[in-house]
Parts: structure tokens; C-alpha cells; sequence
């Protein structure tokens, strides 16, 4: 393998690392303040049909971010609504938002476009524009920061930056702000908070709202940045390999970091190689792909480590009286 | 919000799962009028494409066989309060049963390789069942989270013994050599014949789904009249009281997992074998997770699975009929299917609340 192979590689980790990264910590957060969301996969799927939906009417992608934010937080919404205020079961809400999400994007987008349930691919204002860091051109021939700096850190959309300082924000957010306290106590142990005088409903709907928000974003990146357009099924899965980043990170937004980073490695190299030869043995690309799920049920069952959720995690918080 | 009294038994089993119903089924109605179609002609046409003809009637009923072994897979684990959210994982591996079954053993006659193919289904099914449970029941890691991730490894284990194992020499579809003749399942149409009842030739409508009737019945039977299933009811009620009655959870735990993991399995069967007669790559095509709706909307009882499956197995028909003659895609019944899990599942206080209140002012009166 030379070095430009490996600079391509690490560039699409980077790429395929952001939808994941903002779906994990939008799980991370929601899961923080104790509502399980399996349903991230949903949210996205809704978001990168209206980001890419709007982008193609009006013509410009920042349009479009604003609308798939607006739809996945809506979709946040409609489980609020069933896991804080009726009480019901966050899990089956989540099933069933994902399957809401994947009938009606290619429903409205037959409806629309008449293209089979895709979007017409997207070019020039529509899709995000490529950033080049400062200087990437002249560093480009530099040894080793050559193709550090200009080959795989500059040249992404925007959203990849601000999915990567999503991290620290998050982690200050968490840990550093009289929110974040809250809102991690909300999902350990509701009551006391409850008794504190802070209202457990809200700071739930927050939490379930800011996850909408990230959601949002990590869907327009999948039809806006990573791709030209929606078609049907395109996250593929991305948001169960982020629940499971963030199993595997522990909901701790700097592991989510390394956790998606390693995941979007493995589905890069994946994308790259059909087999590979390690020491003598082949691992088929299937083995690749089951990689992060595999990890996750090892890091699950406790033999690296136990992943404990938050404690309050799946309840509803019934007012004591 | 203050609790206004319960609802009576009956009404809890008849009214709230229809009232969800009906309201997916207006919500459906409203989008379909959004999308510039007519809602009452939709319907029209999917009752007349499902049950307006012995071809409807095929296809309905064979859906509905597929659905009532994932709806029973999810009521049974339901019953145990596990959510086993694998069942498509567990029906895909249970194709590799199959198709092992079927291509390697000569079998001398259809009523064997059925038996043969019904026990590999239910083995491979409850094969894959078993990781997620023992983890369940010993590691503590959550089965919702694992039953998920068995589904995307399932899928990788199916891919790669499709294009390495499989498939035969010179083909390029990632898909197993059709099954012998000998193991072609007999269609509903032959069976009435002799009884002098015509029925439409077409359908892949088959014997499996009086497998799928027979499941219900067993399970019916296991669940409500043997030791076993007082378990498994018990232990779904209250861990902590059934451990203090001497009922081992993680003997349940696994138990209940296996079962769910060989019914969901047991689909295989109808689709596989039934209708294919060689292994594709998605043979389950969502009937796993369909599953939940009917086991929610069935409220994990084998009868209401039945009646369930029947009515998803006409959504699927009607769905059909409905994309082929306007311009509403096929998912539309997937998001009929998502409001009904939503409805009966996560919103069921919304739906039960009003109910409740009503009856409370008749009581009162």
C-alpha cells in the first residue's frame, strides 16, 4: 500500500466518520438524559430526504440543512411525545419511527420527483461546498504535513468540521454546564431532580430536541455532502452503527470520537477492498462490514469492559405526588 | 394526569388495538390525499386486489403465513417481556437452514423434506436466537441492542455464504441452485381440488400455512396450559416475584429466546421453500420486523396474531395491487405499518386514555 492509497483512505474515513458522529452524539445526549432512541436511523433518513429534497427546488443547500433539521426535529417530537408524555415504550417508538421514516421519504419522494423514490442528483449551490483549509494549497508538497494537512484534513464540507467540534461542545455541554449536570441527572436518577424543583419533562424534550437537531445535520451531510442526492434506504444502517459507537464509547462523547472514527475506518477500507489478506488469511468484505456490530456485542456482553447505560435509561418518569 | 379507572378486559383487547388501527388508518388516508389520490378509491382497490378473488386470497393468505410465524416469535418473547427485535436476522439464517436441508439431503418425498426443512428452520432460527438470550440472561447486555446487531451480522453471514458457498459455478446473482423438484411444497390450490373448490393456480399460497395455524395452536396451548408457559407468563409479569416463586430467569430467558428465535425461523419455510425454492439474499423482506406489528397489534395472543397477520397479509396484497394500478409506491404500507406499531405500541396510553374516560362516565351514570 503506498502513500496515496492511504491518504485517500484516511480522507473517506474522515468523510464516512461525520453522519456517524453526529448521529451517535445526537444518541449519546438523548440516552444521557435517559430516553433510548433507536430510532436515529430514522430521523437521518427523513433529514437527507429534505435536505436533499429542498436543496434541489431552491438551489441552495443551506436551505435544505434547514429543513431536514426542521423535519428530524419534528420526528424527535413525535417520540417525545410517546416516551416522556404518554409514558409509552421508547423502544417500540423508535421501531416505528424508523419505519415511518422509510415509507414516507420514498412515498413524497415518488410523489415529487417520479424518479423511483430518489431525488435528482444535486450540482453546483445545491450540494455543500468543499473547504480548503488555509494554506492547503501551498503546504500540499510538504512531507508528511503535506498530505497530513492538505490531503485529508482540508477539502471536506463544513459540516464535517462542526461534526468534529461537536465533540468538545458536547463534553462541555455535559460536563461543564449546569444543563448538562441536569440533564445527566435526569437520566440517572429523575426523581431527584424532580425534587430539586426542575421540571424532568423539559429537560428531557430538550435533550430529545437537540437530538433531532444533530440528526438533522447528519443526514443533509449524507445527501448534500457525502452524496449528490436521496435515494432510497441511504443510511443504510449508519444509524445502528452510531447506537453502537456510542455503546462502545460508553456514552462518553470523547470515545463516540475514536469509536466513529474506527467505524467509518473499517467501512473505508470496506469500500476499498472486496477481500483482504491479513497474515495468510483471507477475511472476506462481509466480515468487514459486520465488524462494528460484532465489536459492539462483545463490548455489550462486558468481556472488554461493561457498558453500563444510564440508569434511569428506557423508564418514563411518572410525578410523584 | 390522573388515572381515570381501568378499562374493562374486553375492551382492552378489542377496543384500543382498533381504535390504533383506525387512526393509522386515517392518518394513512390523509397522506394518501396529500399525495393528490383519492383515499376511498385506495381502499377500494386494495380490498378488491386482496379478497376480490381466489388470486387475492392467495397471496393475502401467504403473507399472512409469514406473518403469523414472526408476529408469534415477537408475542412469544413479549410474554417473557423481552423484545426480540432479531426476528428478521433469525428468519434470514433460518433460509440458510433451508436451503442446507433441501440441497444436501436426497429426500425421498415432500411430507419429509418438509419436516426436514420445518426442524432446520427452527434450529438455525433459534441458533441465532440463543446468543442474544444467553447474553441477556448471563451478561446482562440488552437484547433489544443485540437482537439488532445479530440482524446486520445475519445479513453479512447470508451474504458471504451466498457468493462463497452457495452459489453456483458461473453464476453471478448471489443466490443458492434451485431446490429439487422432489421438495416443491404443495399449493393451497392442489389441496382443495380433490375437495372440488377452485382456487387460482398463481398464488405461492401453501401448506405452510397450516403449519403457521398448527403453530398457533401449539403455542396457545404451551403458553396457557403448561408448566412451561405459566413460566414464561410469570416471569413476563414480575421477574422479581416469579425468582421468589423458584423460576429461573435466565432458564426462561433462554428458553423463551429459543422458541421466538424457531418460530421466527419456522417463516423461512413458506418463503423459501414455499416459494422460491432456492435461497436469494433477501428472503425475509421485512416480514421480521412486520412481525412486531402484528405480535403489538395481535396483543401477543396467538388468536389475535392470526387475525393480525391476516390483515397485514391484506395490506401486503392491497399494497401491491395499489402500486401496480396508481402512483402510490408499495411503501406506503410501510408507513401504515410504522403508525400501527406507533399507535399500539408507543402511544397506546394516547389511544387508551379517552377510551378510559368514557367508560368511566358511563360507570358513573
Amino acid at each position: 500500500m503506498d502513500i496515496v492509497v492511504i491518504v485517500q483512505i484516511l480522507d473517506s474515513t474522515l468523510r464516512l466518520a461525520t453522519p456517524l458522529l453526529f448521529a451517535c452524539l445526537a444518541g449519546l445526549i438523548s440516552e444521557r438524559a435517559g430516553v433510548f432512541d433507536i430510532g436515529l436511523e430514522g430521523k437521518m433518513l427523513v433529514a437527507a430526504f429534505m435536505a436533499a429534497a429542498i436543496s434541489f427546488v431552491s438551489g441552495n443547500v443551506w436551505i435544505g440543512v434547514a429543513g431536514a433539521v426542521t423535519a428530524s426535529v419534528m420526528l424527535s417530537l413525535v417520540h417525545g411525545l410517546a416516551a416522556i408524555t404518554f409514558r409509552g415504550n421508547q423502544l417500540i417508538s423508535g421501531v416505528a419511527i424508523n419505519f415511518l421514516a422509510a415509507g414516507i421519504t420514498v412515498v413524497v419522494a415518488q410523489n415529487w420527483f417520479r424518479q423511483g423514490g430518489r431525488t435528482p442528483s444535486l450540482s453546483g449551490d445545491a450540494r455543500m461546498p468543499r473547504l480548503t483549509l488555509p494554506f492547503a494549497d501551498a503546504l500540499r508538497d510538504v512531507p508528511l504535513i503535506g498530505p497530513l494537512y492538505s490531503g485529508i484534513l482540508s477539502g471536506h464540507a463544513l459540516l464535517v468540521y462542526v461534526a468534529f467540534l461537536c465533540v468538545p461542545l458536547t463534553w462541555y455541554m455535559l460536563f461543564r454546564t449546569r444543563f448538562g449536570l441536569r440533564l445527566r441527572a435526569v437520566g440517572e436518577n429523575p426523581a431527584a431532580v424532580d425534587t430539586s424543583g426542575v421540571s424532568v419533562t423539559a429537560l428531557r424534550y430538550g435533550a430529545v430536541a437537540i437530538c433531532g437537531v444533530l440528526c438533522g445535520l447528519a443526514g443533509a451531510y449524507l445527501s448534500t455532502g457525502l452524496s449528490a442526492g436521496f435515494v432510497k434506504d441511504m443510511t443504510a444502517g449508519r444509524g445502528f452503527i452510531a447506537l453502537a459507537a456510542m455503546i462502545f464509547a460508553k456514552w462518553r462523547p470523547w470515545p463516540a470520537l475514536w469509536a466513529v472514527l474506527l467505524f467509518g475506518l473499517l467501512e473505508a477500507v470496506a469500500n476499498r477492498f472486496q477481500n483482504i489478506e491479513i497474515l495468510g488469511l483471507t477475511l472476506p468484505v462481509q466480515a468487514m462490514q459486520a465488524l462494528p456490530y460484532i465489536l459492539t456485542v462483545v463490548i455489550l456482553a462486558g468481556f472488554v469492559g461493561k457498558a453500563i447505560p444510564p440508569r434511569a435509561g428506557g423508564q418514563a418518569y411518572v410525578k410523584e405526588h | 394526569m390522573s388515572k381515570p379507572g381501568k378499562l374493562p378486559h374486553w375492551a382492552d383487547v378489542t377496543l384500543v388495538p382498533l381504535a390504533s388501527v383506525a387512526l393509522a388508518f386515517v392518518i394513512s388516508g390523509i397522506l394518501i390525499w396529500a399525495i393528490g389520490e383519492n383515499p376511498w378509491a385506495a381502499v377500494k382497490l386494495m380490498v378488491d386486489g386482496a379478497f376480490g378473488s381466489s388470486y387475492g386470497w392467495g397471496y393475502t393468505l401467504y403473507y399472512a403465513t409469514n406473518f403469523i410465524f414472526t408476529g408469534l416469535a415477537v408475542s412469544v418473547a413479549f410474554q417473557a417481556r423481552l423484545f426480540n427485535i432479531g426476528g428478521e436476522g433469525q428468519a434470514a439464517l433460518a433460509g440458510l437452514g433451508v436451503a442446507l436441508v433441501c440441497l444436501y439431503i436426497p429426500w425421498p418425498h415432500w411430507s419429509l423434506a418438509l419436516l426436514g426443512a420445518t426442524l432446520g428452520a427452527a434450529i438455525f432460527g433459534a441458533a441465532w436466537a440463543f446468543i442474544p438470550a444467553y447474553l441477556q440472561a448471563k451478561r446482562g447486555s440488552h437484547i433489544v441492542i443485540t437482537t439488532i446487531m445479530f440482524n446486520f451480522i445475519a445479513a453479512s453471514v447470508l451474504g458471504y455464504f451466498l457468493v462463497n458457498v452457495l452459489r453456483p459455478q458461473g453464476s453471478m446473482d448471489p443466490a443458492s441452485a434451485r431446490f429439487p423438484s422432489v421438495t416443491v411444497l404443495p399449493k393451497l390450490h392442489e389441496m382443495l381440488r380433490p375437495l372440488g373448490i377452485p382456487f387460482s393456480t398463481v398464488p405461492p399460497v401453501n401448506i405452510a400455512l397450516f403449519l403457521a395455524i398448527a403453530m398457533c395452536f401449539a403455542i396457545w396451548f404451551m403458553l396457557w396450559r403448561t408448566r412451561l408457559g405459566y413460566q414464561i407468563r410469570a416471569f413476563g409479569e414480575s421477574e422479581p416475584a416469579a425468582e421468589y416463586a423458584g423460576i429461573s430467569p435466565v432458564k426462561i430467558t433462554i428458553y423463551t429466546m429459543l422458541i421466538s428465535g424457531g418460530l421466527a425461523g419456522m417463516m423461512a419455510v413458506n418463503a423459501v421453500m414455499g416459494e422460491q425454492q432456492r435461497l436469494v439474499l433477501n428472503a425475509v423482506e421485512g416480514a421480521g420486523f412486520i412481525g412486531i406489528a402484528v405480535a403489538l397489534m395481535g396483543r401477543n395472543h396467538p388468536f389475535g396474531v392470526f387475525l393480525a397477520a391476516i390483515l397485514f397479509g391484506f395490506l401486503y396484497q392491497g399494497g401491491a395491487e395499489l402500486a401496480l394500478w396508481t402512483g402510490i409506491p408499495r411503501e406506503l404500507i410501510v408507513v401504515i405499518q410504522a403508525l400501527v406499531i406507533l399507535f399500539t405500541g408507543a402511544l397506546d396510553n394516547m389511544v387508551r386514555m379517552p377510551l378510559t374516560r368514557l367508560f368511566a362516565v358511563r360507570r358513573a351514570r
